[in-house]
């Protein structure tokens, strides 16, 4: 699905990833763990394309297609979603008109027809079922005076409505209560199939309760240190951060 | 160079969509002004003496008085010895009916998105269509003399209804009122009446289309709106003009007199060729708009979506006079490139228990001047009176401004005074946002922009919403940041 290659990422002259490898194939769910100030959240804002970023080096090859050459909306239009650490408001747009406009501007370009108002309702009726959301936050200004679970939730919701390939969900567990975690987490697990995949982005394990990888990433200092299945997320989550970093410094 | 501005420079500017002109043969007065050439419109109108000698006073006061400069806006001074006061597409006879109307003159108006025929069969607005500065045609007129509604131009109005005429001119917006009100009345040509009878609630929205088309030539229409006791009426104006490399002024007066228990909606969306990107050419629009609440218990509202012109200087009013009486003024102005507006309203409080409530909403793009100005006044007698103001000012890229000029003079001490005032920036992440949701940037802007202004735009009569979200996305195509 997604091939990432000696990816190096800089912001403001500030290198930020320093080399970058990771493979994911449809069906499986990657975790990228570490330590604060480590470059998991750029390298989640440089696959979705945001442009303070700027790639130095190496490759990133979306469904055989190079991904660095597209733009914000076409990556998405191609099936790329973040789900966003902080959720922007958009104060008089409520999340409705939002999708609707979203949905159709990624259908046109998929080629499809443009949903009416009574197709867009039915679709968001189905989703909103799947992660539990209420209408009544939907007919409201996206996100502006939202909970911060009402926030991860309607990020979800999107993700649901949306229909992603590869989704990247960037700290989502942040600034959730445990019910609201396993209610994000469960309509997470509802979305998964083996024709698409997900990039957990965290700094903490008790998310990877709920969605539980097949291989789990550490990075540190903008690189991948360590890999290995859901274990090694158990113990990080035993021994903490300190053990990985004098392992990458004795080398 | 920040994100926000790249995306701000990578927009590419769309050309103003109602760029063209037609030509027709036009009959037209020399150039400049004196008593000769209003007596020439005065003529060619067949005014009555009484019209011409009201005329003639504004004139003599208008040379008296000087350009007033008070406003945010900068500009070369108006030759108005350059100007043309009069022209009119030639016609062969005066048109009975729509069937006899120029077909150029109406394929103009299919160009400009309103058929006549269409809107007349369709939409049930009735519009009157006023080119360069005289009335084309009236639809709908029959239906609404029914009940005793008159919807006609200015110039039929004075020859047909010439007392009530006569009764309302300048009563509101008086001849001398100010520079371009002064000038208005001097030279005014054509433009709408509107008189309401007794207890009548108009059954359809009342349009009037206006268009420059002629070179060298101002626009100077007179409107005047009469709502009797208990009556209601909702009438939408809507403004657009060729492409020119260089100005024309359009200096209008609209009135409105709400008697007792009256209602009257106002909505405008006003799309005045704004000039290049290179702020070369554009309209000079000042206008006087104000209306009278005379009566207890009317209501006057105004809604305005400003996208057009080169400047803007305009403050459609109200006066308070009526006790619980009630004003309204929901404005979004919009300037990009070089346009310059300096915008707002006037509620006098004038009658006991009046309310009035100001909705601003500026979005500044380019290198565009934006201002709010905006004047509460509350008499001694007004007691109980009550005021909100929100003004909103939206923010693209950091080359244009957002002035915010709030007065307030207060001389009854239960009056009850709200303002408020935010400044915000079309930030970098909403759009990025959008983007990732596969939004592109300027659908993103659009989106954002009718977010912000959406308090405004629904209070428009929704024909005019449609093409009012249009034409705020279209004037900042070219923008963003």
């Amino acid at each position: 699905m997604i091939s990432i290659k000696n990816l190096q990422a800089s912001v403001e002259d500030k290198e930020i990833l320093k080399g970058i490898d990771l493979e994911v194939k449809a069906g499986e769910v990657h975790a990228i763990m570490g330590p604060n100030g480590s470059g998991k959240s750029t390298l989640a804002s440089v696959l979705a394309g945001r442009e303070d970023y700027d790639v130095t080096g190496g490759s990133v090859t979306f469904q055989n297609e190079n991904l660095l050459e597209l733009s914000p909306e076409e990556r998405a239009q191609k099936g790329i979603f973040l789900a966003f650490q902080y959720p922007v408001e958009i104060p008089g747009v409520s999340t409705t008109n939002f999708l609707k406009t979203a949905l159709n501007q990624v259908r046109e370009a998929r080629g499809e027809k443009a949903l009416d108002a009574v197709n867009f309702l039915k679709l968001m009726k189905e989703k909103m079922k799947l992660v539990d959301i209420d209408q009544a936050l939907l007919s409201r200004s996206l996100n502006e005076g939202f909970s911060g679970g009402e926030k991860k939730r309607n990020e979800i919701f999107q993700m649901a409505m949306l229909e992603p390939k590869l989704s990247i969900l960037d700290e989502t567990d942040s600034g959730l209560d445990i019910d609201a975690l396993k209610i994000v987490a469960d309509g997470v697990n509802k979305l998964k199939s083996d024709q698409t995949a997900t990039i957990v982005v965290t700094h903490y394990q008790r998310l990877l309760d709920y969605i539980v990888p097949d291989y789990v990433h550490v990075l540190y200092k903008g690189r991948i240190v360590k890999s290995g299945d859901k274990s090694l997320a158990l113990e990080l989550e035993e021994k903490g951060y300190d053990w990985i970093k004098e392992e990458v410094a004795a080398v | 160079m920040s994100t926000d501005d790249q995306i701000l420079e990578e927009f590419t500017s769309k050309e103003y969509e109602h760029g063209w002109s037609v030509d027709f043969e036009a009959d037209e007065a020399p150039l400049g002004i004196n008593e000769d050439i209003i007596r020439f419109i005065s003529a060619k109108k067949e005014e009555p003496q009484w019209l011409l000698d009201w005329r003639l006073k504004a004139f003599n006061q208008w040379k008296k008085m000087t350009e007033p400069n008070w406003a945010n806006v900068n500009y070369p001074k108006v030759d108005y010895q350059a100007i043309r006061y009069y022209s009119a597409p030639k016609q062969d006879k005066k048109p009975k009916s729509l069937d006899e109307v120029d077909p150029e003159l109406l394929k103009t108006f299919e160009r400009l998105g309103i058929s006549l025929q269409e809107q007349k069969r369709l939409t049930g607005v009735a519009v009157d269509a006023v080119i360069d500065s005289v009335s084309v045609a009236t639809t709908f007129k029959e239906k609404l003399s029914e009940l005793g509604v008159i919807f006609s131009s200015f110039s039929e109005a004075v020859q047909e209804h010439p007392e009530l005429v006569k009764k309302y001119l300048g009563s509101v917006v008086p001849a001398n009122d100010n520079y371009f009100a002064a000038l208005n009345s001097a030279v005014f040509s054509d433009g709408s009446f509107c008189y309401i009878p007794k207890g009548v609630r108009c059954p359809m929205e009342l349009s009037t289309y206006f268009r420059i088309n002629a070179a060298n030539t101002g626009q100077f229409e007179r409107t005047l709106i009469v709502a009797e006791d208990e009556s209601y009426v909702s009438y939408l104006e809507g403004c657009t003009a060729p492409q020119r490399d260089e100005n024309q002024l359009h200096a209008a007066v609209v009135e409105i007199y709400a008697a007792k228990n009256a209602e009257v909606k106002y909505s405008t969306v006003q799309n005045w060729y704004p000039g290049d990107k290179n702020g070369k050419g554009g309209i000079y629009n000042f206008v006087t708009k104000r209306g009278i609440c005379a009566g207890d218990n009317s209501k006057i509202s105004w809604t305005q979506v400003e996208t057009g012109s080169a400047v803007t200087w305009k403050y459609p009013s109200c006066i308070l006079k009526g006790d619980n009486s009630v004003g309204e003024f929901y404005s979004v102005a919009v300037t990009n490139n070089f346009q310059q507006a300096d915008t707002g309203t006037k509620m006098v409080h004038i009658g006991k228990n009046t309310r009035s409530r100001i909705v601003s909403k500026g979005i500044s793009a380019g290198k565009s001047q934006n201002s709010y100005r905006g004047q509460v006044e509350v008499m001694k007698r007004a007691d109980g009176a009550r005021n909100f103001s929100q003004c909103d000012s939206l923010l693209m890229g950091d080359k244009c401004g957002a002035h915010t000029f709030p007065y307030i003079d207060i001389k009854n001490k239960s009056a009850q005074i709200e303002h408020e005032a935010t400044t915000s920036k079309i930030g970098e992440d909403q759009i990025f946002y959008c983007q990732q949701r596969g939004i592109d940037e300027e659908s993103a802007v659009a989106l954002i922009v009718n977010g912000f202004a959406k308090e405004v735009m629904n209070k428009l009569p929704m024909e005019f919403a449609v093409e009012a979200q249009k034409l705020l996305a279209l004037t900042l195509e070219g923008s963003v940041g």
